[in-house]
């Protein structure tokens, strides 16, 4: 066939369609109301589905927060129980030497025990007795010891003392622990419950606000395990990652926004850069235990060596958002300043740098977020250590915040779910705080020029 | 010259049985007024042309005309624009039904992301206008020959519509906007990311069209108002200055702001 | 003298000695400042960075081989019949690092231990010493230098410059270092691994129990490193997180940019963020103490036997984790879609989610792909809620309600707590990490083209 018998035939075809065709819509007909009924009720179902997305989000959100408010608020309030304690002359300091060293190494936890047994003279087997003495916290004896210190005049006088109690105790006094359940299945028996009654009955039972809470390290006892010693932690290595990856991170952005030529290197430093900022946590943490540990030989759950990790880890974020800031400050103030006689390196941190300082702090600060959460790579460099003293430096054994977290949570007392979840509560707190600082810093220098 | 216009707008619409016609339409984007009081008729199966300098409100004009100013934010309107005499701004009236009887057709080409024939299709397909694949071919072809382009595209319906040149793809929205069988197409400046070639095409392409639908263009260039449009309308900051048959404006204009921006003295 | 009083010494060194070079450049100046090539400041500096800048290098490299320089020393010291065994090496060493930090009374070993303990401690000391007077002396060094060479001819500003230069080169190449660290570093103990294991096992084996390998005589011969079962548990939970986070994201993402209020997003849209910027470690807690004994006890109810470490509660949570992260940035996808796209589609009469499904969507496809792979590659890599949230033993299966363990939740056991080195089960950890590695960077480098591509087509 030519071309032009095709090209007509083509024309045939098409004329043949157009003729028969292009009869106008008839929009009132039942079958196209059916239709647009049938779409708007389509429209209505998609837009649905959009708004129940955001709902399941957020009430993943509240029930996540739900949660972990409900368990957690009472850990910010212990039960303490009233005894009357008798500061025995002759088992504090026999002698009436008057001497601290003495006092101090006098055993006050017999004097609790002591307390216990004459509340509950009834009391007499082994076990029983045992169970007697849990009611007040292996802890209370060095509240007192501080007390008789203080005030050595005590000393010979019969007085009424809040003590610390015990986990148990403290669980059945925040109602964890229901005397309703069968006696096999609790962890406090039918006497220890009846102790329990009675004590509260005479109003020796009371719940006082925790600051223990806040000021102690880690224990093996929930009534006596505080986050101090991971919130020291915490700053140590975060003070470490800071002092690392904010120069760091700003000078890199300046070489490569301000600097760099385009060439291999600079190409391979953002994809690197780039990688990175997604390379799994755990797999920084795997890094730091080789090249630190192993390698370097730098000291075992140290917060430096947490620090260094991290700071690998936060490095990406700084250099991304100090380079969106960098960019975003206009040329033509480079241009004003380098017409003015200024070297690029002055024209950068006399005039560009304080301009973008805003973003790279707000970067900053949101990266130091990330890290002050960042769990998995500590526990690979060995941050995970039961660690009871605060830590002095950023060289001692120490452990962090989302650590001690995770490390309640896998302890099987009861007593330290809801230490967990105020912990938890502690976290969310700083992390809030830190991001609405970044908040405030992007709106406060928010400016479109 | 206020007497002139107030003249040429009472005087106007005595057309007989309009398409469309707007009455009194004021629109503001939030606080700021892009149309005062425009009152203008389309002729059913003319060409109008909308022509005046930038910035004067012609694309927002156009748009109220099927409401697609609906999907910006903060716009208001008041007024009415009637379609064969019932107000398009009712309540009543169906907007994705409207848009369907008055197309529309854009300055940049914008096919979908899809094959040829699913661009073609697409309106029919969503409108339920068809009950077979056949019907369906049969509406695609018809476009497709309407607006032009079968010839150029017929043997590769299935690859992607973004392959097209520009004036090709335009023809194409053409042709896309043609497949619901409007009774109305308004276009905003259909040829301006064109070259002079396809250009040609389009216009050839919209005198033919005349035939079955009511056009409404809006354009930059006189020569293009002179050789598409039976009738034209000026617009000057929101206000419609002066509209009449098109040899009438050009030839003979009325105000003198048209006589400025036809010579060239501004615009 | 703690590192921490060295570098503040170093520093302050570093600040006197940017006054002093200053000063004598003044001096020189006669009081002319024009006189001199630089500003007197850029003398200053120059000096400081002489006095400061190989200080610090010399710290870093004294760090990087004193621990394996010291342990050389001690190893050689020791008796051949306890460096010939590396189990008995590793437990020795143990114990002498325990010494040597004054510890170990209650340790029953031979007295070269003991010895080499006492000697590990006085070799410490000797570095520490050694350190202050290596770095001290260079800062002087450097100080006496660069004072000397202060002229009003010497181009300070010029010199500073080249210098800072160089260190913004180098601060850029840690990014790169980063990286080759990471390859080498998991490299260097997985291919020590596959020395004991063959990859081909390793890689394909249907059993993983790396825990019964622990007896020294059993190296290898008795514990089984098939990672099947943890490839299969962590794609299970990646699979039960993406059909949680995807469809919510991508939803939240449609009603955000095409449906809600400015002022619905200004309240919804910070809401989702603060749930990418909860800790895993909170998430983790949830699922094992909220989540999974909710599923298990709803399961009993409806007589379905669900674990309390179901790949379900850990699959779950860890999907409301990913949704901020699939939200954001299927929302920024979307919102590059062209609104002359959208005119178009509306324009024909079609409505919002017609245009949304058949327009706006498979428009933004190939950025949505790319936003899913990475958050695939999030969720591979995630720890914590596995960890907290998940089972420890391999169950090869594909049952969401039951135990299964994930790679990572492996690495964490396999690192944590008491490791003998050299051991195969330890060595696994990194093989492991090796292959997490490799999957999400592929993972991570596809979607990042992928998307790349994508906004270069809209741009
Ligand atoms: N989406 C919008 N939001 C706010 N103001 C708008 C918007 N669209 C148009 N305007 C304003 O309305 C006025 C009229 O704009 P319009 O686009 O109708 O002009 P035009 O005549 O089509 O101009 P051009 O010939 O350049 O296309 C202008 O002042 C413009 O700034
Ligand atoms: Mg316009």
């Amino acid at each position: 066939m030519t071309d032009m018998a095709s090209l007509m035939e083509d024309r045939a075809a098409a004329k043949v369609i157009s003729d028969n065709l292009h009869k106008p819509v008839d929009w009132d007909s039942p079958k196209i109301a059916r239709n647009i009924k049938k779409r708007y009720a389509a429209e209505r179902r998609f837009k649905f589905y959009g708004l129940a997305a955001i709902g399941v989000a957020l009430l993943a959100l509240f029930v996540l927060a739900g949660s972990i408010g409900s368990k957690g608020y009472t850990a910010f309030f212990q039960t303490y129980v009233q005894l009357e304690i008798t500061f025995d002359q002759d088992a504090i300091d026999p002698d009436r030497t008057g001497d601290p060293a003495v006092i101090g190494k006098a055993n006050f936890d017999g004097l609790i025990k002591q307390a216990l047994r004459e509340r509950f003279p009834q009391v007499t087997g082994r076990q029983e007795k045992r169970d007697l003495y849990s009611i007040v916290s292996g802890g209370a004896s060095y509240d007192l010891r501080e007390r008789v210190m203080e005030n050595p005049g005590l000393i010979g006088q019969t007085r009424k003392v809040w003590l610390i109690s015990g986990d148990d105790f403290d669980m059945l006094n925040k109602g964890y622990i229901s005397a309703d359940v069968e006696e096999g299945n609790r962890r406090l028996n039918d006497e220890e419950i009846a102790w329990y009654d009675a004590l509260k009955s005479d109003g020796a039972v009371e719940k006082q606000f925790h600051t223990r809470f806040f000021t102690n390290g880690d224990s093996r006892e929930p009534e006596l395990a505080g986050i101090w010693g991971a919130a020291v932690g915490s700053l140590y290595t975060l003070m470490v990652t800071l002092a690392l990856s904010f120069p760091i991170g700003v000078l890199a952005a300046v070489y490569l926004e301000e600097f760099a030529p385009k060439n291999r290197f600079t190409q391979i430093v953002e994809v690197n850069i780039n990688n990175l900022a997604a390379v799994p946590s755990i797999v920084f943490g795997l890094l730091g235990l080789e090249v630190y540990l192993n390698v370097m030989h730098l000291p075992r759950s140290a917060p430096v060596v947490g620090g260094l990790t991290l700071a690998l880890m936060t490095l990406p974020t700084i250099i991304i958002a100090s380079r969106a800031a960098i960019k975003a400050v206009p040329p033509s103030i480079r241009q004003a300043a380098l017409g003015l006689g200024a070297s690029p390196v002055q024209t950068v941190t006399h005039h560009v740098l304080p301009l973008a300082m805003p973003g790279i702090l707000t970067g900053t600060i949101i990266g130091m977020a990330q890290a002050l959460g960042e769990t998995a790579p500590l526990l690979m460099i060995g941050m995970v250590a039961f660690i009871v003293d605060i830590p002095g430096g950023a060289l001692d054994p120490a452990t962090v915040l989302p650590v001690q977290i995770y490390l309640w949570a896998d302890s099987p007392e009861r007593a330290f779910v809801e230490k967990t979840s105020a912990a938890i509560m502690v976290l969310l707190a700083f992390l809030v705080l830190m991001n609405g600082l970044a908040v405030y810093l992007r709106k406060k220098f928010e400016r479109k020029w | 010259m206020a007497a002139v216009s107030q003249s040429a707008m009472t005087a106007e619409p005595s057309v007989a049985s309009p398409k469309m016609t707007a009455r009194d339409l004021n629109l503001s984007y939030g606080d700021n007024q892009a149309l005062f009081d425009v009152n203008l008729d389309i002729v059913e199966r003319q060409v109008t042309a909308l022509i005046g300098p930038s910035g004067c409100g012609k694309s927002t004009f156009l748009r109220c005309m099927n409401r697609m100013n609906d999907t910006i934010d903060g716009v208001t309107i008041k007024g009415e624009v009637t379609l064969d005499g019932r107000d398009i701004y009712d309540k009543r009236i169906d907007v994705v039904q409207l848009r369907a009887r008055i197309g529309m057709v854009f300055q940049k080409p914008n096919p979908f992301p899809k094959t040829i024939y699913d661009n073609v299709a697409y309106g029919p397909r969503i409108h339920g206008l068809v009950n077979s694949r056949d019907e369906l071919d049969q509406i695609v072809m018809t476009s497709l020959e309407r607006a032009g382009l079968l010839k150029e595209v017929k043997d590769r319906l299935q690859s992607p519509a973004t392959g097209l040149s520009g004036g090709q793809q335009q023809r194409l929205c053409i042709a896309r906007a043609v497949a619901v069988s409007p009774e109305v197409i308004l276009m905003d400046e259909p040829c301006s990311a064109l070259d002079p070639i396809a250009t040609a095409k389009v216009e050839e392409l919209i005198d033919e069209l005349r035939s079955n639908y009511t056009i409404v263009i809006v354009t930059h260039s006189m020569q293009q108002a002179a050789r598409v449009s039976q009738r034209t309308a000026f617009f000057h900051l929101g206000k419609l200055v002066e509209v009449g048959e098109t040899d009438q404006i050009f030839t003979n204009p009325k105000d003198e702001r048209t006589k400025g921006y036809i010579t060239g003295r501004f615009g | 003298m703690s590192l921490s009083f060295l570098l503040l010494a170093v520093a302050a060194l570093c600040v006197l000695s940017f006054y002093f070079g200053r000063q004598r450049a003044i001096a020189l100046s006669g009081g002319r400042y024009s006189n001199l090539h630089s500003l007197p400041t850029h003398y200053g500096m120059y000096v400081a960075l002489w006095c400061g800048l190989p200080a610090l290098l010399l710290l870093v490299v004294w760090y990087m081989f004193q621990g394996s320089i010291i342990e050389a020393m001690i190893i050689a010291d020791l008796p051949a019949e306890i460096t010939g065994d590396p189990g008995k090496l590793s437990l020795a060493l143990n114990s002498i690092s325990l010494i040597a930090e004054g510890g170990g009374q209650h340790l029953t070993v031979s007295p070269e231990v003991v010895d080499a303990g006492r000697r590990l401690a006085r070799l410490h000391t000797i570095a520490n010493a050694a350190l202050i007077v290596v770095m001290l002396a260079s800062a002087s060094v450097g100080i006496m230098l660069s004072y000397r060479k202060i002229d009003p001819e010497m181009r300070a500003r010029n010199n500073v410059e080249r210098i800072s230069r160089w260190i913004m080169i180098a601060c850029s190449a840690i990014a790169i270092l980063s990286t080759v660290g990471i390859v080498f570093s998991l490299l260097f103990e997985a291919l020590h691994f596959f020395s004991k294991i063959s990859p081909l096992e390793f890689l394909f084996g249907l059993e993983w129990s790396p825990q019964t390998a622990i007896r020294a005589d059993q190296v290898a011969s008795d514990g089984a490193f098939g990672a099947i079962p943890l490839f299969v548990g962590t794609l299970l939970i990646t699979l039960i997180a993406m059909a949680v986070a995807v469809p919510v994201g991508l939803f939240s993402a449609i009603y955000m940019g095409e449906y809600a209020s400015s002022k619905f997003r200004s309240v919804a849209k910070p809401a989702l963020e603060i749930l990418a910027g909860v800790p895993t470690v909170v998430y983790g807690f949830f699922a094992a103490l909220t989540v999974a004994p909710f599923l298990r006890d709803n399961g009993a109810i409806i007589g379905l036997d669900v674990s309390s470490e179901s790949a379900l509660a850990a699959g779950l949570v860890m999907g409301v984790m990913i949704i901020p992260f699939v939200s954001s940035l299927s929302d920024d996808v979307m919102s590059q879609v062209p609104q002359s796209l959208r005119d178009g589609s509306y324009g024909l009469g079609a409505t919002k989610s017609e245009t949304i499904r058949h327009v706006i969507f498979p428009a933004a496809l190939p950025g949505i792909v790319g936003a899913v792979l990475l958050a695939v590659s999030r969720a591979i890599g995630e720890t914590m809620i596995v960890v907290m949230a998940a089972g420890l033993a391999a169950n090869l299966t594909v049952n969401p309600l039951q135990a299964v363990t994930t790679v990572t939740v492996q690495i964490v056991t396999l690192l944590v707590g008491d490791q003998e080195f050299n051991s195969a089960k330890t060595l696994s950890a990194f093989a492991l990490g090796l292959v997490l590695f490799l999957v999400t960077l592929g993972l991570n480098v596809f979607a990042l083209k992928v998307v790349q591509k994508y906004r270069e087509k809209y741009d």
